[in-house]
């Protein structure tokens, strides 16, 4: 095998696996996202994401409709959101406490329900196909993008764009940055938060449906293996902008794409260095973009981690 | 009945508000008894009372902000029933309050936006931006639109709340002490403008503040509160200051300002040299700052806010690491650490205390135990607290300083601003002090208490102790520092001893001519 044909491998199985990879952590960094610019953290989303990919199966098995599945997964994960947001709002309550007791709570009931669906095999998401004009079957293959990857980045787009330009963007992050200030203008805290951490549940648990509905493409109970954990890192990392998440996620799921792409063409040495290549790679931008002289930018001020 | 409530065009609109019986408890706490207090339409009302006294607690009842434990609320004599500050806002009353409720990550335009009742669900900026900066050219002030609030300056900020207020188009306004962070020329602009509308009859304004010069330059009408009631109120031409000044404090005397005792040939003290320091965004906010204080001698330096006062200051008290530059003590290295704090007895307070020198929700009485938790009595043992010493010493300093505070229990952040003040001010100058550093330490304060704090850093000096005082307000610079230097844009421009200068040379070298 020459090398130019060898590099070309890897480039294209890693686009395409920094599509198939990113996909969920873009779901679950855009929720967490709009929940912490409302001043919550919500780290229950890591359960939401397994109920999401569990409940989404299910009914995908049981309708045969995966598109429905994917909107249940998203209902499930709205109301997860919900008990979040309802449970913070009570006083002397703590939201990292609740988000882990939440994450707790959705793997486990996701394990209890999913025991029945993990032999059965139920419709997938269809892709998109936009290799068409190639001739080459590896370019065509890496260009069958799944629909909730685009969906995803409509989202990442609008969020940018209504975080600035509409009431809603500007209410939460008044919210998000002084409550005091929101009180004073007669906004509704609780509620705001209660709103968009529900709207964050819905993401995190389409994003979910994507894992057992597209790819990896089955329910197992490792499936997530802390991909919802590290999507909610990744939202620091990616300061509390949409399209940096965006970028942040492809970014991580190239980075996770590496070994399997240096696999494909016969690399195997290093496959586990090269696995841990993502976590090695935010840890090393994270040291590279912080300072002590000055807090974090970006960060909504109502957060209990920066407040 | 629509024919009442259409009021005809130009002739607006100054409405008229009264309270009757208003009493606000937080717990065993009468913040508020029974107070009834007139505003009339197109006046410009003044509310006074030392700190503590229930003045935020009231205009915060009649926003809707707090629920008063009984009393009404009258606009143009009309009952009206205000349950939250949405409901205020509808009534036309908008409110200034004491700490700033700007979005700090927000701009200038879109905290002015949101704040309007009517923010279109898609907005769209470039009609926006047009409508604002028409809006602008109608008042005296600029205010850069584009940057992020937590950019702006104090003062800035300060006319932004107003203009806010103003662009909503209110017809009552209430401020809460909306000078404290002005300089004198800015706060005169302000209050002019405000004086103007409602001299007009298009606005009523009801004012809280500590500044007798600006009562009797803008107002029209005044009211008192002490310690929760009402105890007076009158038209501002009938009464004198000593009038007011009584009716806030009662008989009570004030303090004194100790006399100046002369020093000669003291020792060096402190003495910072060469120090460099960036700010937030990493631009150099210090440079190549010297100074020296004596044992004995206040160093004033005074300048327009801004100009590196505060990064100083969070240098001197280990909020910021210097890019450059050393500060020695008795001609030793010190650095702002613990232990070299304790061993070389600096101590020191700045403004804005819950946020600098205090944490909020923590109780008073372990707040005032910052400096001496870990030492005898307060801790016995290595890392073992004794609660009874810790309450016992709370309890000295809160009668010592006359804290008001409903207990040692209370959440500090509870207290009013001037309390807070109070007890930190107790923390820090109540033991014995070699090195005081401090920043426009009467920020905020009552006069009873402002001469109270100048006595007390005047106490410390004649005691031998070495004062750095960064002070916005010239008057306190010329009142207290031995020594006087002019910070201008990170540098020290201009240092003389204080009974070598006057006011003149001092402000023309603040104003960066040197
Ligand atoms: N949320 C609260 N909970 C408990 N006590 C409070 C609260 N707010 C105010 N108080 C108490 O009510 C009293 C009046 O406070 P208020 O803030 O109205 O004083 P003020 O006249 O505005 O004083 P200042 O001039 O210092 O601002 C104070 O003793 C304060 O400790
Ligand atoms: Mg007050």
């Amino acid at each position: 095998m020459n090398d130019e044909a060898g590099l070309a491998t890897v480039l294209l199985a890693m686009f395409a696996g920094a599509i198939r990879v990113s996909t969920p952590f873009l779901f679950v960094s855009l929720g967490e996202t709009l929940t912490e610019k409302s001043g919550r953290i919500n780290l229950g989303l890591e359960g939401t994401l397994v109920f999401g990919a569990m409940s989404g199966y299910a009914i995908s098995y049981h309708t045969g409709s995966p598109w429905f599945g994917v909107l249940v997964a998203g209902l499930g994960g709205t109301v997860f959101g919900a008990i979040h947001g309802y449970l913070c709002k009570l006083p002397r309550v703590n939201d990292i406490a609740i988000g882990i007791a939440l994450m707790l709570f959705g793997t486990g009931i996701a394990f209890f329900f999913g025991k029945a669906y993990i032999q059965p095999q139920a419709p997938r998401l269809p892709s998109i196909s936009f290799g068409f004009w190639a001739e080459n079957p590896s370019v065509r293959q890496a260009l069958e993008i799944n629909p909730l990857f685009l969906i995803g980045l409509f989202l990442a787009i609008f969020l940018w764009w209504g975080l600035k330009n509409t009431r809603w963007g500007l209410v939460v992050r008044t919210t998000g940055d002084s409550a005091p200030a929101a009180l004073a203008l007669g906004i509704d805290v609780d509620r705001v938060r209660l709103l968009s951490t529900m709207a964050g549940g819905f993401f995190a648990g389409v994003g979910g449906s994507f894992l057992s509905l597209y790819y990896p493409g089955s329910w197992t109970e490792g499936l997530s293996s802390g991909q919802g954990l590290m999507a909610v890192a990744l939202v620091i990392f990616a300061r509390w902008n949409p399209l940096y998440c965006f970028a942040a996620a492809l970014l991580f799921g190239a980075a996770g794409a590496l070994g399997p792409a240096l696999q494909s063409i016969g690399i195997s040495r290093g496959y586990h260095f090269f696995n841990a290549a993502p976590y090695i790679m935010t840890l090393l931008i994270m040291i590279a973009s912080v300072s002590p002289k000055r807090s974090l930018k970006g960060a909504p001020g109502e957060l209990s981690i920066t407040k | 009945m629509a024919v009442l409530q259409s009021r005809p065009e130009g002739a607006r609109r100054a409405i008229g508000l009264e309270t009757i019986g208003m009493t606000k408890a937080f717990g065993p706490l009468v913040a508020l008894d029974d107070v009834s207090i007139r505003v009339r339409p197109g006046s410009f009302h003044a509310l006074l009372g030392e700190n503590g006294a229930g003045k935020s607690t009231l205009v915060k009842c009649v926003m809707g902000f707090y629920q008063p434990t009984s009393g009404s609320a009258l606009v143009n004599d009309r009952e009206v029933s205000i349950p939250n500050p949405k409901a205020a806002h509808a009534l036309g009353i908008g409110m200034v309050y004491q700490h700033f409720t700007l979005v700090p990550s927000l701009t200038a335009a879109e905290n002015l936006v949101i704040s309007r009742a009517d923010t279109p669900a898609v907005i769209d900026w470039a009609k926006e931006r047009k409508a604002l900066e028409a809006f602008l050219e109608t008042t005296p002030f600029k205010v850069p639109l584009d940057m992020p609030v937590s950019g702006l300056s104090a003062g800035e900020k300060q006319k932004l709340e107003i203009l806010k207020q103003l662009y909503l188009d209110q017809s009552f306004l209430i401020l809460d002490e909306p000078t404290s962070v002005l300089t004198p020329d800015e706060a005169d602009e302000v209050l002019g403008l405000l004086r103007g509308m409602t001299e007009a009859g298009e606005l009523t304004i009801l004012m809280i503040t500590h500044k007798f010069r600006e009562v009797t330059a803008y107002a029209d009408e005044v009211t008192v509160l002490r310690r929760g009631r009402m105890v007076g109120s009158g038209k501002v031409s009938d009464l004198s200051i000593d009038d007011m000044s009584r009716m806030m404090i009662g008989d009570t005397a004030i303090r004194e300002s100790a006399a100046r005792k002369a020093h000669s040939g003291e020792p060096l003290k402190l003495e910072i040299a060469g120090l460099f320091a960036d700010d937030d965004e990493e631009l150099p906010a210090l440079e190549a700052v010297n100074l020296k204080v004596r044992c004995g001698e206040i160093l004033g330096i005074a300048g327009v806010s801004g100009n590196g006062q505060s990064e100083l200051i969070q240098v001197l008290s280990g909020q910021r690491l210097p890019s450059d530059g050393r500060i020695f003590i008795d001609g030793k290295p010190y650095e702002p650490e613990r232990k070299l704090m304790d061993s070389f007895k600096v101590f020191g307070f700045s403004e804005e205390p819950l946020r600098n020198a205090a944490v909020p929700r923590m109780s008073v009485a372990e707040n005032m135990a910052f400096r001496t938790f870990d030492k005898v009595p307060i801790s016995p043992f290595r890392g073992w607290l004794s609660p009874s010493p810790m309450l016992k010493k709370a309890r000295d300093l809160i009668a010592a300083y006359r804290v008001k505070t409903p207990s040692t229990e209370e959440p500090i952040e509870n207290l009013s601003g001037g309390n807070v003040q109070r007890a930190i001010l107790a923390r820090e100058i109540s033991g014995e002090v070699e090195v005081l550093i401090v920043a426009n330490p009467c920020f905020g304060l009552d006069f009873a208490s402002v001469a109270e704090i100048r006595a007390q850093i005047m106490d410390q000096r004649n005691r031998g102790a070495a004062v750095l005082l960064v002070s916005e307000d010239l008057d306190e610079i010329l009142e207290l520092a031995d020594t006087v230097a002019v910070m201008s844009e990170g540098r020290i421009t201009y240092t003389s001893p204080m009974d070598r200068t006057d006011r003149a040379t001092i402000g023309h070298a603040m104003a960066g001519h040197h």
